[in-house]
């Protein structure tokens, strides 16, 4: 039994009709318990009041559209060394998802600095990262959407999610170099002994798990929709041949 | 190689468009920004460096769809992908091509411009160093963007927004060290990291390259 037998399409298919409704099921769960908790269950932070229960979206969003791109480069890395199908499509089926992520953390984060720093934008290095993980998302897709023969296109954008992933953190630390920021450091890592106040951290962790969990599922459901696709298009093909 | 390279260059030489359009574009940029953001010269002086810089990627971004497009239709490609030097050297020499008909000029004529945008006279050593650092790195990059995009019709709107995100550091860079130069600060620490990126790409992203024209290829 090794990890490597889910690449084949139709054991996949199995084991993830298999998980699916329970990672769908258990997300679902924890987030409503995680969102409710937090925003109704936790005490008005001083200095902030009610508007930093949006961190309940902002901080789960943000981490997951970093993950998502991290996602995406291994299965590149699979499909280029090993040529699996599914890996390839689970990089395609990660993307829309990261970017909706991305824009999710963006746009809960306008909300929440219109009141608190008095603007909708600013050129913050963190900000401005994000946005240019976005255009690195849209560039992935397009290139995606642009290729018709399904293993080129595979092959190219394996090509630039590797090439772009470095760009990416160059970008990062090039902005920082360029711009001191509004934004707050990191306020949650592993390897600090508190992080935020308990009443707000353990609402935050079930809306963390809740979103890993949001987007394992998504990621499944449309890979099983990719893979679903290109049998259709391999049967259509069979036909006109028939 | 090098009658690859000399060829490429009397390509862009002899078609006409390539060679000038570019630096037209520079020129219209440079013009066009006192028109839009006003004549006052403290303001013009203090965004000269910037203006010069995103101006000289957008002339750069231009011409890139040239780089491998015209050889795809009329099939020199395939003859070059069988050719004994390898498709990394056609890579590395496509963009060396690039460079001397973008790049080198923009950077020459960069000076001529900053006269125009009002660049304090300390600025002008330090922009033309910059470019001359950055703009490799441009070619670089530009002709990977060109190798994934080079089987799309129409790819070109693709290419820039392929190309763009990448291009981000080396802007920063770039802009930075011009910025600083032209303020009289030391320029050394964006200069550094401009060069930086320029060998890392140049030294790597030919095997990208290369290997996305045999995608392209197969």
């Amino acid at each position: 039994m090794s990890l490597w037998e889910y690449a084949n399409p139709k054991k996949f298919m199995q084991a993830s009709g298999l998980v699916l409704p329970w990672v769908t099921g258990l997300a679902t769960l924890l987030l409503i318990i995680g969102l409710i908790w937090g925003f109704f269950f936790t005490p008005e932070a001083v200095n902030f009041g009610s508007s930093v229960k949006i961190i309940y979206l902002h901080v789960p969003a943000a981490l997951m559209a970093i993950n998502a791109w991290l996602m995406m480069l291994v299965a590149s890395l699979i499909w280029l060394v090993r040529r699996h199908h599914v890996s390839a499509l689970a990089a395609r089926a990660a993307a829309p998802v990261g970017v909706t992520m991305t824009l999710i953390a963006l746009v809960t984060g306008a909300i929440w600095g219109q009141p608190m720093w008095g603007t909708w934008w600013a050129w913050d290095p963190r900000l401005t990262s994000f946005l240019i993980l976005f255009l690195f998302y849209l560039g992935y897709i397009a290139l995606w959407q642009a290729i018709e023969d399904p293993d080129t296109a595979a092959d190219l954008t394996s090509i630039l999610c590797l090439v772009g992933s470095v760009f990416a953190i160059l970008s990062r630390y090039a902005v920082n170099f360029w711009n001191q920021g509004l934004h707050q450091g990191a306020s949650l890592s592993l390897d600090k002994e508190t992080n935020v106040a308990d009443v707000y951290y353990l609402p935050l962790l079930v809306c963390i798990a809740g979103f890993v969990l949001l987007f394992l599922s998504l990621v499944l459901l449309r890979t099983r929709t990719e893979i679903r696709a290109r049998r259709l298009q391999a049967l259509l093909a069979r036909e006109r041949a028939a | 190689m090098i009658a690859l390279l000399a060829r490429d260059l009397r390509l862009a030489l002899r078609s006409g468009g390539g060679f000038g359009l570019g630096l037209a574009f520079f020129l219209l940029v440079a013009v066009l920004v006192p028109l839009g953001v006003g004549p006052e010269p403290a303001t013009l002086a203090r965004i000269a460096p910037g203006i010069l810089w995103v101006a000289a990627l957008l002339a750069c971004l231009l011409s890139l769809d040239r780089i491998f497009a015209l050889d795809h239709e009329d099939g020199s490609l395939d003859l070059l992908a069988t050719a004994p030097i390898p498709l990394e050297g056609v890579a590395v020499t496509k963009a060396l091509a690039h460079w001397l008909t973008t790049g080198l000029p923009l950077t020459l004529a960069a000076p001529l411009l900053g006269l125009l945008l009002n660049l304090p006279p300390q600025g002008y050593l330090w922009l033309v160093v910059a470019l001359a650092l950055g703009t490799p790195a441009l070619s670089v990059i530009g002709t990977f963007g060109a190798a994934l995009t080079v089987g799309i019709r129409r790819g070109g709107l693709l290419l820039s927004l392929l190309v763009l995100p990448l291009y981000i550091p080396t802007l920063v860079f770039g802009a930075e060290a011009a910025k600083r130069g032209a303020e009289g600060l030391s320029p050394a620490t964006p200069l550094l990291l401009l060069a930086g990126i320029t060998a890392g790409a140049a030294a790597l992203l030919p095997f990208a390259t290369a290997q996305a024209l045999r995608v392209n290829l197969r």
